[in-house]
């Protein structure tokens, strides 16, 4: 036997079930998964790893129609591990429906509504505009190689 | 047939301008398709698969 220096996979799966606290965090008043949105934004918007909560500065909903500012509400998975990753994925596609996005987008702000808004995640794509019909985002498989959300 | 929500309303798609078209790259498959009437585009949708995700490195320092 010997020991090897790891960071624990069961505590990776534990931080997205916010189960830990190395600061000052937030009282839950319960044990159930927060609610979390995805929104969309301009190419002309700088969204990035500096970003620390949703606003609508940039959203394209500033531009388009039968877009609600905020986003659409997503579930994510329970969150499991596999190997050495934890992972999570929203558990549907994300689509919003009959709008007309003629300014072209390029990013989805995955984020906290139950937490202040804060966010999380930030995913690019190429350029799209979108005119009296429907964006799709479809989710990949959720697992440690894949899973939208994961702590290798 | 199929029904086509459009900005001139709902429309029979043979009336229309169909225009489809696949992008698959190393971040993204995306499937769009277009109607177009008369020159002017009156329905684009797209389909949008992710392929490049995001993941957050967990790291136990190593001391001494």
């Amino acid at each position: 036997m010997a020991n090897t220096q790891a960071m624990c996979t069961s505590f990776k799966g534990e931080l997205l079930k916010g189960h830990h606290n190395f600061g000052v965090g937030v009282i839950r008043a319960a044990t159930t998964a927060d609610t979390f949105k995805a929104a969309l934004f301009l190419a002309s918007a700088t969204i990035n790893a500096t970003t620390t909560a949703y606003s609508t500065t940039g959203e394209v909903s500033s531009s388009g129609t039968n877009y609600t500012a905020g986003g659409n509400t997503i579930v994510f998975t329970a969150p499991s591990t596999s190997g050495t990753t934890a992972f999570t994925t929203p558990n549907a596609a994300i689509s919003y429906t009959n709008v007309t996005l003629t300014s072209a987008f390029d990013c989805v702000l995955i984020y906290n509504s139950s937490q202040s808004n804060k966010a999380i995640s930030v995913h690019t794509f190429g350029s799209q505009t979108v005119t009296a019909g429907t964006f799709t985002l479809t989710m990949p498989i959720d697992d440690a190689s894949t899973g939208l959300i994961r702590l290798a | 047939m199929a029904i086509v929500t459009t900005t001139k309303g709902d429309m029979d798609d043979s009336l229309l301008e169909k225009k489809e078209g696949i992008i698959d790259n190393d971040n993204e498959t995306t499937q769009w398709v277009e109607y177009w009437l008369e020159g002017e585009l009156v329905h684009r949708s797209v389909d949008m698969t992710l392929k490049r995700n995001v993941a957050g490195e967990a790291v136990a320092q190593s001391l001494g």
